[in-house]
């Protein structure tokens, strides 16, 4: 299965394109077509670009790749917990805003545990995981037919290290784009 | 072809003649009677030209944990010609030892087992199997197969050499396969596909597991072992679906399905790949990890519904659900993993102590659990044919690698492989007829 097509380079789109700001625009290669899962390194984002460039139009590419790294922003969870965290709430809120904003937007969310549960219990909880996030979305009023679900289980940490600091990297949430990112507008 | 000749006067009655599948069925016992906890001593003779057998049947016969394999570090100086007349009976019961086997090539590719009493000072039994000498690659399963019967001759009981282990190989997320004895290990399923949760069938000729698929599902792939044809299970390609379990006539297959409302069980028809059906209810409640009872008639099974995980039991059809192994609420750790002996006397499982995963058997007629592991991390136990070993995985050398513990004298040995292994499935033993 290949691995490099998640999160991580939506991260290295938007840092790509704060690096090149106006004077350079970036075509941002569509990065939610063929086969995909989440990989892990996107739990650190990198800080959204500017918005616009003083004595220019705003960035398209610059926009967009603040958008998809809005939309792959990793969420986190407690030992053994699917509840969404209260300062995780304003990115699935951000997510809930871009949904709305582009109605054929559709989403998988990847639940993932750390490494010390049962290795099938972690399926489940991965699982449990995902879905609260999606219920989170829902009930903010995006349709639940427009977000799938999955878990990887502790299949694929962040970290792999048995530490404290590992393990809380590795009980997230994952979210990758399976429909209609070619052309996303920023909510109002 | 094989063939059994026992020396003892009335087992030589009742087994000359007899295809060997006939004499596992009854309950006849060849030689000493066998009493648990009881290992007699056993000296493997030199065997000249079948060095590798002689090599490949002691380390079995020690496995098998029924013997004291008493090693020779002398042969005795009368065994120059070979043959029941010249064994030196008195050197070797001075070595402590009860049974000599001698091991021998025969004709038509044969070799053949003699077991010698030592007390009584007579041949007791023999067995001639076709086998692959050189022990390797798949021929080293005729040479287990040969073990076991010895010690079925020995003990009364079969051994478990002739099986193998499934297991996960972290490294690359494959399914590998294992002997028994730690030899032949190969990758079973496609490089670059992410599976988990490996389960044998009953005869040992496919495999079930969850596969990641691209598209975020998790059918339930079975795959044949001898072409490699993997079919996925109707009605699973679009979902999520997670421990599959055969049922020991082979026919039906459980696993668990996770959707918005919760974990359910559901089982299939593999035989005609049809007929998905939910099998237990209830919202908000995850129930996985199914394994049924030798008799197919009722499955444990994981269920979350007091809260923690805990072991259940049902009948296979979903109904007449009950807590199986007692827990105090809040106070014991979550219970996972459970595995049905083939005798149907015991379940194993592991259960969280200090938050960390100890192997646990629970006996079904004492009730009681009983901790087998307490340093590291020890999970996912499954049973060997025998119903006294289990395969389990632990980390108490460093990563995790799976041992196999004798539950009647706690004796472990550990299985090398190169990389992290996981979720450990025991077969049935490989090429016999089911007992």
């Amino acid at each position: 299965m290949r691995r490099r097509h998640g999160v991580l380079p939506l991260a290295l789109l938007a840092l790509i394109a704060m690096a090149c700001g106006k004077k350079d625009p970036v075509v941002a290669p569509p990065t939610d077509t063929g086969p995909s899962t989440p990989s892990g390194g996107g739990a650190t984002p990198p800080p959204a670009p500017p918005p616009a460039t003083p004595g220019g139009g705003t960035s398209e590419a610059a926009v967009r790749a603040a958008l998809l790294a809005d939309l792959a922003n990793v969420i986190h969870f407690d030992y053994d917990q699917d509840a969404i965290k209260p300062e995780d709430r304003p990115i699935l809120d951000r997510k809930a805003d871009i949904m709305r904003a582009n109605s054929a937007l559709r989403i998988r969310i990847s639940g993932h545990a750390d490494e010390r549960g049962s290795d099938e219990y972690n399926l489940v909880l991965g699982n449990k995981r995902a879905i609260s996030a999606k219920q989170y979305l829902v009930n903010k009023g995006i349709d639940g037919s427009r977000i799938d679900v999955t878990s990887l289980g502790e299949e694929r940490p962040v970290d792999p290290a048995s530490t404290e600091s590992a393990w809380a990297q590795n009980r997230r949430a994952e979210f990758e784009i399976t429909a209609g990112g070619e052309r996303l507008v920023a909510p109002r | 072809m094989r063939t059994v000749r026992a020396v003892g006067s009335v087992l030589f009655v009742a087994l000359a003649g007899l295809p060997l599948a006939v004499a596992a069925q009854d309950t006849v016992r060849v030689g000493i009677t066998y009493r648990p906890g009881v290992r007699p001593g056993l000296v493997v003779l030199p065997a000249p030209g079948l060095d590798s057998v002689q090599a490949i049947v002691a380390r079995d016969l020690d496995y098998s944990d029924r013997f004291e394999v008493i090693p020779l570090t002398q042969p005795s100086p009368s065994d120059g010609s070979r043959g029941a007349t010249t064994i030196n009976y008195a050197f070797y019961r001075t070595l402590g030892a009860a049974l000599a086997l001698e091991l021998l090539p025969a004709a038509n590719g044969n070799v053949t087992g003699r077991l010698f009493d030592l007390a009584a000072e007579r041949l007791q039994a023999e067995v001639s199997v076709p086998l692959d000498r050189t022990g390797v690659g798949d021929g080293r399963m005729t040479i287990h197969r040969l073990s076991d019967e010895i010690v079925r001759l020995g003990t009364g009981q079969w051994g478990i050499a002739s099986t193998r282990f499934l297991f996960l190989n972290d490294g690359d997320k494959r399914i590998w396969r294992v002997d028994s004895d730690g030899a032949g290990l190969v990758p079973v399923t496609p490089a670059g596909v992410v599976v988990v949760s490996p389960a044998w069938s009953p005869d040992g000729a496919r495999v079930a597991y969850t596969q990641f698929s691209r598209d975020g599902s998790k059918p339930i792939v079975i795959q044949t072992l001898a072409t490699g044809t993997r079919t996925t299970l109707p009605e699973t390609g679009g979902s999520q679906n997670i421990t599959p379990a055969f049922a020991p006539d082979g026919r039906g297959l459980m696993f668990a399905r996770m959707s918005d409302l919760g974990v359910s069980l559901y089982g299939a028809n593999v035989k005609d790949l049809c007929c998905v059906e939910r099998l237990t209810g209830g919202r908000f409640a995850e129930n996985f990890s199914p394994a049924y009872s030798p008799d197919g008639r009722r499955v444990v099974f994981v269920s979350t519904r007091a809260g923690g995980q805990q072991i259940y039991a049902m009948a296979a059809d979903g109904t007449d659900q009950e807590l199986l192994v007692p827990f105090d609420f809040g106070d014991t750790g979550n219970s996972n993993a459970p595995d049905w002996s083939p005798d149907g006397a015991t379940i194993a499982f592991h259960r969280e102590v200090g938050g960390a995963p100890q192997i646990y058997t629970f006996d079904l007629a004492g009730r009681r659990p009983k901790q087998w592991t307490s340093s590291g991390r020890n999970e996912d136990p499954s049973w060997a044919p025998d119903g006294r070993h289990l395969v389990f995985v632990s980390n108490r050398t460093g990563r995790r690698q799976l041992f196999v513990v004798d539950t009647e004298t706690a004796r472990t040995r550990q299985i090398m492989t190169p990389s992290v292994a996981r979720l450990p499935a025991w077969s049935r033993p490989i090429g016999r007829p089911q007992q």
